[in-house]
């Protein structure tokens, strides 16, 4: 019995292949229309979160399965204090495979030690989310045709933000990828990944606080959000708040065929004018998160 | 100085000069009702100074604490007045409810019944990470 808590925990061949299925999940959707007939995917979620729950329950009902579970905390047991681990035994009873988010950092680990089926971390605080990771893996595999020889721009809030951290481990395990961090000082890419995983596998990367100065250059442009809690004083967020929104005019600076990536929710980082453009990927990013979600289930649950 | 040479214990030699009073307070030596000797500042050839605790008993001592705290102390088990075992302290891997992790957004802040286990990540510090959370041990001697 497996569980994914960390995307560190897949090798290489494991990620190619989730890849590979949900590829083929997109080409033959009619294939795995009944894989998972009878079976119950449990969504514990203590704290909403509209994207990726309903993502995993819809990749479960494509999957010919059913789907129970809560949306806030304050609707399940843990209102009465009941321990993650007693609510992992509990619903072990009752479902096949687990998708937890909780606010605490290690919630969803907990989990797995104490349930009897799969338990998949669907976000533990600012900590780790490989379900978001392998999405945009599989984006770039389908925007882009590969995972290698890619020149990725990582902007906005790069020092707090762990889905950039898990993105940039990911995609170092693959050959020719050059990075390109646009943040403001505050929110530089922080010493153990710059040190850990960068210059640990010889990772070729600039660092630039101009992303008018280096959108032409890049594949792939990832953006994030600069949260005004980030910052010491209001003036600094101000100041530094507008550099970073992707608008038409800097778009006009990028290549043809880059694409624009966004985990999402997006506040204002991104132009609304811009969703149009054929480059920007960010809603079938979304898309691509159900295809993944539906490929991890049928891994877990040792279904081909 | 004389302390008594013991006939039945335990001898933790090698403590780096200061962490003896550490060690005492983590391995829970005030609660033991036999004799426990604390030596501070003795003269070493190869550490220059160092601290050793004498207990007057077998019991059995949380080496997990001691390679934490200080790894290279050595154990001394003592029996009928003569050195019968002796164990140089590594770095342990894992650490298991010897230190508490103080990220407030981690799930041991909140659940108080969860062991409390941390990972060596890094050997030189060394640095030891929550296994829930990840977060970075802080140093012992602000414990």
């Amino acid at each position: 019995m497996r569980s994914l808590i960390d995307i560190t925990e897949l090798d290489l061949g494991e990620v190619d292949a989730l890849i590979a299925k949900a590829e083929d999940i997109i080409a033959h959707p009619e294939k795995y229309a009944d894989k998972c007939r009878g079976k119950k995917l449990a969504t514990l979620f203590y704290e909403p979160s509209t994207r990726t729950r309903l993502s995993f329950e819809a990749a479960m009902y494509e999957l010919g399965g059913n789907v129970l579970g809560f949306s806030e905390s304050q609707s399940s047991s843990a209102a009465k204090g009941e321990s993650v681990a007693d609510t992992a035994k509990t619903v072990s009873c009752y479902a096949d495979v687990i998708a937890m988010r909780h606010p605490k950092e290690g919630a969803p680990l907990v989990a797995s030690r104490n349930a009897t089926i799969p338990v998949i971390n669907a976000g533990d605080g600012g900590h780790n989310h490989p379900t978001q990771t392998l999405t945009d893996l599989l984006t770039i595999k389908k925007e882009k045709g590969r995972l290698g020889g890619l020149t990725v721009g990582l902007c906005g809030d790069l020092k707090f933000g762990r889905t950039v951290h898990s993105l940039i481990s990911a995609l170092s395990r693959y050959g020719g990828i050059k990075f390109v961090f646009i943040s403001p000082a505050e929110l530089k890419i922080p010493g153990y990944v710059r040190q850990g995983v960068l210059e640990k596998n010889g990772i070729p990367y600039e660092e630039t606080t101009d992303l008018d100065g280096s959108i032409g250059k890049l594949d792939i442009l990832y953006m994030t959000r600069v949260q005004r809690e980030r910052f010491f004083n209001e003036e600094d967020y101000l100041r530094l708040r507008d550099s970073y929104i992707l608008t038409q005019q800097k778009m006009k600076a990028a290549r043809e065929d880059m694409i624009v990536m966004h985990p999402l929710p997006r506040v204002n980082e991104i132009s609304p004018e811009i969703d149009s453009d054929p480059r920007a990927c960010y809603f079938r990013q979304v898309l691509y998160g159900k295809y993944i979600r539906m490929a991890l289930i049928l891994m877990l649950l040792g279904i081909d | 100085m004389n302390i008594d040479s013991i006939k039945e214990g335990i001898v933790i030699d090698h403590i780096t000069a200061g962490r003896g009073m550490t060690l005492y307070r983590l391995l829970g030596l005030d609660d033991l009702d036999c004799s426990v000797a604390i030596i501070k500042n003795v003269p070493s050839r190869k550490m220059g100074k160092k601290d050793i605790i004498k207990i007057d008993s077998d019991i059995g001592v949380d080496t997990d604490v001691l390679g934490y705290v200080d790894p290279g102390v050595t154990v001394d088990v003592i029996r009928g007045g003569k050195v019968v075992e002796k164990k140089k302290i590594e770095l342990p891997e894992v650490l298991t409810g010897v230190i508490r992790c103080s990220n407030p957004r981690c799930i041991t802040s909140t659940e108080e019944n969860l062991p409390q286990i941390f990972r060596l990540s890094d050997p030189k510090g060394p640095v030891y990470r929550c296994a829930y959370c990840e977060a970075r041990a802080k140093d012992h001697n602000s414990n």
